[in-house]
């Protein structure tokens, strides 16, 4: 059984202009200690897909669907029992760590509170456990700094606290939803190399939601492409990016300029990203294919299996994608 | 090579005063040097880019050339013309032929202009005897010309989404026809879809209007590709400096080295067989800089020497040129034809 198995999960938004579906349909799977990239552009309904999971929508969102995690129904649950998953089960890391830690609580009292409510820790217990765990994401001297606020810390080192908060109860996923977008590359590289190390000693399962893919291929074992509120392809690491079979995919690995390489000019993805109040009946990538046909803006092509453990919402033959 | 520099930085300095909070008075201000003693050339027609992580003063650099914030030592000279000791009738003349895009496209915009004012407002500015039917005219031909249709001149900017904004902000520089645009981070608020495509649109421009360029971003992937020079900063000073395929594939210094081994590939194989270069810390304070070599704190090479003097920019020949007395070839990236 999959650690956290997701199905025909839609999230649809009451917004001024009707209702807009954010995710539309899209079912996956992670097992434990496995390492899952969501790959996509802004608006293609990456991180909402996670957010539903986790019950942390917006007012005005309503997801549909099943989200099971180790069996357990998570969009059924109370409140009281969300708690409950998302302190010790569960946890997530967000792209802007200034915004996600209180600036009016000290470190220790932001860490402590976790430990104290859901394991009956003593404060000394708890405050011990917390530096332990700041020790471990390699923040120095985290004994004395532990009871500094968050904005005496840098943006690289607020996210360590990030991920030394999340790791407190020892969860089985850990969501990391672009957990390095605001950070240098240096400290980018230094923070992936700490992921890597707390899912070899933790054996936590990561889901990684990003739009860069560099740092995809050098963390996820599986990558899953998502585009206006759908899953276009998902497959191992290696085969998407060796051999993509969608054409979203496909663009996307060759707009990116590669260090490694000397191009002329890049090869773009015409036309701007989906506005999701108007996305087609069909496949929601169809205005902005190369290689569009008849069929694509009105049949909405269904995601199926091929190559054993691939999966590719396309109407275009898999040999055709070039 | 052959032809004369359109822009020459020379020891560009910038600083800042910084009154600590609460300070008495009559306590002198603390002094931040953004940039500290920065010289390059830029050959016309061609693309200096700068690198650099945030806090290295590459936005202030880009600040100063165009005359934003004041220089408080060195020059730069623009076609010949110190900047700092022009008559302000020149710096008039200095400031149409110098634009500059922005990071946030939106923010750069004024919300409360059309597009077509908003495009049209530099020519009014610098030529308000132009005819309004010649303006309307230049206003829609620049607009086609970077993938605008014309018919949306009346819109408001926040009808359009962040590349067509970018493109916006792109045609408002281009209608004085100047000979340097300086672009600050432009595609980095655009998705990578997107990116692409405003990426090729100024290398495009470039050639076609014959424009000189500094572009200013911390993304390596994306200076290296539209630039033919890359100057490398750390902390308000020149780590390296060389053309873009020299300094992607043979750098010499190790604030280099680390920078292209912590910039991801996109291709799993690659990336999980690469050597792996992480350096330790993060930027220092720029009010506290450390004396010396302002990498030192973070460099896997540093000596006890490294500390007591500022390193000599050492010539490599090649206009390749590197701060650090320990310089030696790494390979940090494994690179196909």
């Amino acid at each position: 059984m999959s650690l956290l198995e997701i199905e025909n999960l839609t999230v649809t938004f009451q917004t001024g202009d009707g209702p807009v579906n954010a995710v539309n349909g899209v079912s996956l799977d992670i097992d434990a200690g496995e390492t899952l990239a969501v790959v996509g552009e802004s608006g293609s309904g990456k991180s909402q897909t996670a957010f539903a999971a986790m019950g942390l929508l917006a007012k005005n969102g309503a997801a549909t669907g099943t989200v099971r995690f180790d069996g357990q129904e998570l969009l059924k649950l109370s409140n009281r029992e969300l708690n409950r998953v998302r302190a010790q089960e569960i946890a997530m890391i967000f792209q802007d760590p200034m915004t996600s830690l209180n600036p009016y609580l000290r470190v220790s009292d932001q860490m402590t509170e976790v430990l104290q409510l859901h394991k009956g820790m003593s404060r000394k217990e708890a405050t011990a456990e917390a530096v332990r765990m700041l020790d471990a994401v390699r923040i120095p001297d985290a004994r004395n700094r532990i009871t500094n606020f968050p904005h005496e810390f840098s943006g690289g080192m607020r996210q360590r606290i990030m991920i030394a908060m999340a790791l407190l109860c020892r969860p089985r996923l850990l969501i990391a939803d672009e957990p390095t977008t605001a950070l240098d590359v240096t400290v980018q590289a230094q923070i992936m190399e700490l992921l890597g190390d707390i899912r070899t000693e933790f054996g936590t399962a990561v889901i990684l939601i990003t739009h860069d893919l560099g740092i995809v291929a050098g963390f996820c074992d599986r990558t899953l492409v998502m585009y206006g509120g759908q899953i276009m392809e998902e497959g191992p690491t290696n085969d998407v990016f060796a051999a993509p079979s969608h054409p979203y995919t496909r663009g996307l690995l060759k707009a990116v300029p590669r260090l490694d390489r000397d191009e002329d000019s890049l090869q773009t993805i015409a036309g701007e990203p989906p506005d999701m109040s108007r996305l087609p009946a069909g496949c929601p990538f169809s205005p902005r294919c190369d290689q569009v046909m008849e069929t694509c803006p009105v049949n909405r092509p269904a995601l199926e299996g091929f190559d054993g453990n691939r999966r590719r919402a396309c109407h275009l033959n898999v040999k055709e994608v070039a | 090579m052959a032809t004369d520099p359109i822009l020459s930085v020379r020891d560009l300095q910038v600083t800042f005063d910084i009154r600590r909070q609460g300070a008495w008075p009559w306590t002198p201000p603390m002094k931040l040097h953004a940039v500290g003693g920065i010289s390059f050339d830029l050959p016309a027609g061609q693309c200096v880019g700068i690198v650099g992580e945030s806090g290295s003063g590459k936005s202030t650099l880009a600040r100063a050339i165009v005359g934003t914030v004041p220089m408080s030592g060195g020059a730069a000279l623009f076609e010949g013309q110190d900047l700092a000791t022009m008559s302000p009738e020149a710096r008039r003349r200095h400031r149409r032929n110098v634009q500059m895009i922005f990071q946030d496209p939106l923010a750069a915009l004024n919300p409360r202009m059309t597009v077509g004012e908003i495009i049209a407002e530099p020519l009014i500015t610098h030529e308000p005897k132009t005819p309004r039917k010649e303006v309307k005219r230049r206003v829609a031909e620049l607009m086609e010309r970077v993938g605008l249709l014309p018919n949306l001149i009346n819109r408001y900017p926040h009808e359009f989404s962040g590349g067509q904004c970018q493109r916006i902000g792109i045609a408002r520089a281009l209608i004085l026809k100047p000979k340097l645009l300086i672009c600050d981070e432009p595609v980095s608020a655009l998705d990578v879809s997107v990116q692409a495509q405003v990426v090729n649109l100024l290398m495009e421009l470039q050639r076609d209007m014959g424009l000189s360029m500094i572009f200013i971003a911390h993304d390596l992937s994306v200076v290296k590709h539209i630039s033919d020079q890359i100057v490398v900063m750390y902390l308000g000073r020149v780590m390296e400096q060389a053309d873009a395929r020299t300094l992607t594939t043979r750098p010499q210094h190790p604030y280099t080295q680390a920078l292209i081994s912590s910039v991801p590939v996109p291709d799993p194989v690659l990336e999980k067989a690469r050597p792996r270069m992480v350096i330790e810390g993060e930027l220092p304070s720029p009010l506290n800089p450390p004396s010396g070599c302002v990498f030192r704190t973070r460099c896997p090479k540093a000596q006890a020497s490294c500390a007591a003097a500022l390193p000599e920019m050492l010539d490599l020949g090649n206009a390749h040129t590197v701060a650090c007395p320990f310089h030696e070839v790494e390979e940090v990236l494994a690179v196909e034809a």
